[in-house]
């Protein structure tokens, strides 16, 4: 088996990628395509076949959802404090931890290994640094399936990132074989290989049934919160890295009738930091859920192992923002100090950003942090802080401006030290409108059909008009 | 320890390079390029081997996968790190602020 791996050399087994995925997910994605351009991502999403019911059904069996919701009313105080009178919003989160493999993508490897039961596969295969692949491992477990993992974890020093680590210790207590790489885009490749090797399902985090197990989030979100305060929650804040956390939320919370909620994507800025070089690899100190993701999977969704990301968070985000790593260790203490709720740092990415949030919102009105992840040995700020340390990065107490990705760690000294920055969405939706139009290979607008053009504004969040006007700026 | 099926296996680590540095793909940093693309593996070891030699592991779905004997029953290293002083100051400053803001006690 091995010598044949040894054979399959990068160029052979890319120029095989259509046929080897195609193969491994059960889904014709070309039956969705209208001509050179267009999706029919609706159609593409109810193809799952599974409602929302079922979805919460399923997912209830594996040990999954109706996590609790919890008021953090001394966050709440505090940031009321720092606040002009009369604001200083509710801060609600959603214990997502307390899902079976301790993260809210055990939602979406729920629906992803049914699936590929139901479709008759052996196994599964999940390439993710993330808590993703604690959850696939979980829910194979659960439901007899094999299951492989891959994940980036170490540098050419051999030198593996603790959070990480953790996870790869997590898929293998769930049974799972692990395979841990250097650093590398190579991981595709080799998640090709080992999937024609293996002929599994690809547990991939953008199929559509990967993002529909999210709805039942929004949807939770959704609904208990209007039986609590009478009316939708007036901000959700969701951490922001592939997408589809915001995706499958959004679609929840639309099911649940709360089309006014503000959805707000936040991600830890690690801007400047190469996500594909040796040296930066162990430089950062989160590996998920950060900047080096969250920007280009909105300029380019489809930067994927599946043909069509089923992931779009440009549809849905109402805005973007970003906070510093030292913010989200801060906050990550103080969860832990004033709540007595010790969860993982990355997860808190959220909480971070509507902390600040919160401040600028009346006090009557609600902002929901959808996510918590469990915390453990190597995932942990402790951890990843010392980590950093032994990489040369600089740990000390400091306002947010004294933050450089990669080189200093500035932990806030007070309270309003915790601040976010504002991404602007119209730069993200004009970078991704250029990227289509060069993908296309026109030069611009008047070369797209009227089809393209409402596809595209769809895509963007705009009326048609408004993505004429963007698109007139793109031009190539 | 031995029993009716024989010895126990024992768990191990192997790595094995799936590309060497020319064998990557072109769009890489420069200090990537450099280096091979690397992936190691867990597993229960095959027969006897000492450290370097190649081997075989049984993964724990079962499948062989072939490649050089890193670690014999690898432990996993990872902690909760050294004490962190500035997130612990952090933390005495947000409780003591809360108590102040209840009226002090």
């Amino acid at each position: 088996m091995k010598t044949q791996q040894v054979e399959n050399k990068y160029q052979a087994v890319m120029a095989r990628q259509a046929e080897i995925l195609g193969r491994a997910s059960g889904i014709d994605y070309d039956r969705f395509r209208k001509g050179r351009l267009v999706v029919d991502y609706q159609a593409l999403m109810d193809s799952t076949g599974y409602s929302l019911g079922q979805i919460a059904e399923i997912q209830s069996r594996c040990k999954v959802g109706q996590t609790p919701l919890l008021e953090l009313k001394n966050l709440t105080r505090l940031a009321r404090n720092l606040a002009p009178s009369g604001l200083g919003a509710r801060i609600f989160v959603k214990d997502e931890a307390c899902n079976a493999s301790g993260s809210f993508k055990a939602r979406r490897a729920s629906l992803s290994v049914w699936e590929s039961k139901r479709l008759g596969y052996r196994g599964v295969i999940a390439a993710t640094s993330g808590n993703y692949g604690a959850a696939v491992a979980a829910m194979a477990a659960m439901q007899g399936q094999r299951c492989l993992i891959l994940q980036e974890v170490y540098d050419s020093r051999g030198l593996g990132q603790p959070e990480i680590v953790e996870k790869g210790r997590a898929c293998e207590a769930y049974g799972a074989e692990v395979w841990q790489t250097t650093v590398g885009p190579e991981l595709f490749y080799t998640h090709l290989v080992l999937l024609e090797e293996t002929g599994f399902y690809n547990a991939s985090l953008y199929t559509p049934f990967s993002v529909a197990g999210i709805q039942t989030l929004g949807y939770e979100v959704g609904t208990e919160v209007k039986e609590l305060t009478g009316r939708p929650p007036a901000v959700v804040v969701a951490t922001h890295s592939g997408g589809g956390n915001s995706t499958g939320t959004a679609m929840g919370l639309t099911a649940a009738g709360c089309e006014e909620t503000q959805l707000v994507a936040a991600s830890v800025d690690l801007r400047g930091l190469n996500m594909a070089s040796d040296r930066d690899f162990n430089r950062k100190s989160f590996t998920t859920g950060h900047t080096g993701f969250g920007v280009p999977f909105l300029t380019n969704p489809d930067r994927t192992e599946v043909p069509y990301n089923a992931a779009r968070p440009l549809r849905y985000l109402d805005r973007y923002v970003s906070v510093d790593q030292g913010a989200v260790f801060y906050i990550t203490q103080l969860l832990a100090e004033l709540e007595g709720l010790e969860r993982g740092p990355a997860g808190n990415t959220s909480l971070t950003a509507a902390f600040k949030l919160a401040q600028e919102m009346p006090e009557d009105e609600v902002i929901v942090v959808q996510e918590t992840e469990y915390t453990g040995a190597g995932k942990h700020p402790a951890a990843q802080l010392s980590f950093a340390r032994q990489n040369g990065v600089k740990v000390m107490r400091g306002p947010s401006s004294l933050n450089v990705p990669g080189e200093v760690i500035a932990i806030p000294e007070k309270l309003s030290d915790v601040v976010y920055q504002e991404i602007d969405l119209q730069r993200i939706r004009a970078s991704y409108l250029r990227g289509q139009l060069s993908r296309l290979g026109i030069g611009d607008e008047t070369e797209l059909t009227e089809d393209e053009v409402t596809y595209l504004a769809a895509e963007t969040r705009l009326s048609t008009e408004e993505c004429l006007r963007l698109l007139v700026t793109c031009r190539n | 320890m031995t029993s009716a099926a024989g010895p126990r296996r024992r768990w191990a680590q192997i790595g094995l390079v799936v590309l060497e540095p020319e064998e990557r793909t072109a769009r890489l940093p420069d200090d990537t390029k450099k280096v091979p693309y690397y992936v190691r593996v867990r597993g229960f070891l095959q027969g006897e081997a000492n450290i370097g030699d190649i081997v075989t592991i049984e993964t724990l779905i079962g499948r062989s996968v072939q490649g050089e004997l890193l670690r014999i029953e690898p432990a996993y290293g990872h902690s909760f790190g050294q004490p962190i002083e500035e997130l612990m100051e952090a933390g005495i400053e947000a409780r003591g602020l809360l108590r102040s803001l209840e009226g002090e006690r």
